[in-house]
């Protein structure tokens, strides 16, 4: 069961930040974030990246995209 | 829906498009805009609101097309990706205050980070404390940051919400055709026209124009921001954006030196002033005000035109500020800080800290 951390509606940079601190605490994830914005889902998906995840993007409908990312 | 995939906001994107913004700002100041000022947004919001008699200094009044044009230019690139998507009530009033406090601050300095970065570029040794100071601004709001400062979550609006700035810059584009300036005169219609000073000095109407939406629609597509540049580099270690901010620095300077408009030193700067603790205390107010805020006064404009109304509430704010540092002599001149730029500066920080402490711990 991934841990889900819902991002939507904020401004950068605290959907990027409230990964980080996740993986701060628990280095493995898996997670999933809700992101509402492209900006948002770029610099999501670029800091899980560089941290060593695979990233897979998942439609919400209304315009939230789930980022599911997994430890590679 | 897929996403198209966005070669702008690759490493090499967001590269070349600093390399393309260091380009165009030069070529605007040999084209006619003032000394280091290829483009700046604050001084140029500051016109705007001259050119509308929000402040009546003669010597700053013109409507640049350039800020119109980057609002307009994202808001068109956000349909074409369709990333148009109007949201907002993140604390608008909160947002207000940020915009007309950066302002303030940045106009006791005499530039947004982007002319700071072109001043640099220039040779003006001053921009040195002007950049001290947004690294120190930005460098405090990860403080707030990291103790869970958030100003809220937004909400989706209506469609129709997100084209109000949009608007708002497409009346005064009509405006300006409609009142266009007439050589030697300070007014046309219900348009003031600064006949001297750093108001009369512009590139041509549409090389302005072409270069703000240009410059618009590159932005949003890169999410290029000068206050990002160095808060994700002491946030997080991301050098992403700060290539964007080099790159531009890179650019100019080069263009600069290949054109003949490099001048190190700290004398004989145009629009500049000499007291750097000042310079460097007015960016730390202004770099704390964006990064509250969530990005240099440039993404905001971007953003604004996605249909952030969030962002279109701090750029009213800035218009409203840098109209009060005028009115209340707030702002520098080349002699020096304004009778009332140290209470600005100093006013605004103060305020800054106060938004930052009492929205901690919150929406997150």
């Amino acid at each position: 069961m991934s841990h889900v951390i819902d991002s939507c509606g904020l401004s950068c940079p605290q959907p990027v930040l409230l990964f980080l601190n996740a993986v701060k605490e628990n280095p493995h994830g898996p997670y999933s974030v809700l992101v509402d914005n492209d900006a948002s889902r770029e610099n999501v998906s670029r800091a899980a990246r560089n941290r060593g995840f695979a990233v897979e993007e998942e439609d919400q409908g209304n315009g939230v995209t789930r980022l599911n990312m997994v430890k590679t | 829906m897929k996403h198209l995939s966005n070669v702008f906001s690759t490493t090499t994107g967001i590269t070349v498009v600093g390399l393309i913004f260091g380009a165009l700002a030069v070529w605007l100041q040999h084209a006619g805009n003032p000394g280091n000022m290829g483009i700046c947004v604050v001084c140029f919001n500051r016109d705007i609101a001259g050119a509308v008699g929000l402040h009546r200094a003669a010597v700053v009044q013109y409507l640049r097309p350039e800020i119109l044009g980057m609002v307009l230019g994202a808001f068109l690139a956000s349909m074409a990706f369709r990333e148009y998507r109007p949201r907002g009530g993140s604390s608008p009033i909160i947002r207000f205050l940020l915009g007309a406090i950066a302002g303030i601050g940045a106009l006791v300095f005499l530039g947004c980070p982007w002319r700071a970065i072109l001043r640099l570029a220039g040779g003006d040794a001053h921009a040195l404390f002007g950049l001290a100071g947004l690294i120190v601004g930005v460098g405090i709001g990860t403080l707030f940051f990291r103790m869970g400062f958030s100003l809220g979550r937004s909400q989706s609006q209506g469609k129709a919400s997100g084209l109000v700035l949009p608007g708002i810059m497409l009346g005064l584009l009509i405006l300006y055709l409609v009142d266009p300036q007439i050589p030697g005169q300070d007014k046309s219609g219900v348009l003031f026209y600064s006949i001297k000073g750093p108001g009369s000095q512009h590139a041509p109407f549409l090389l302005s124009l072409g270069v703000g939406l240009l410059v618009g629609a590159l932005a949003q597509r890169s999410r290029f921001c000068t206050m990002g540049a160095m808060r994700d580099v002491i946030l997080f270690n991301q050098w992403h954006l700060a290539l964007g901010f080099l790159a531009m620095l890179a650019a100019a300077f080069v263009l600069n030196v290949a054109f003949g408009s490099f001048h190190w030193g700290f004398e004989g700067q145009p629009i500049a002033q000499p007291n750097d603790f000042w310079n460097f205390l007015g960016m730390v107010t202004a770099g704390l005000a964006f990064a509250l805020a969530g990005g240099c006064p440039g993404r905001q404009l971007f953003m604004a035109g996605e249909g952030d109304n969030d962002a279109a509430v701090f750029v009213v704010g800035l218009l409203v500020g840098t109209a009060m540092a005028h009115n209340f002599g707030m702002a520098s001149s080349g002699a020096g800080i304004g009778p009332h730029g140290a209470a600005g500066a100093l006013g605004g920080l103060a305020l800054c800290l106060l938004i930052g402490f009492f929205n901690c711990k919150r929406g997150a």
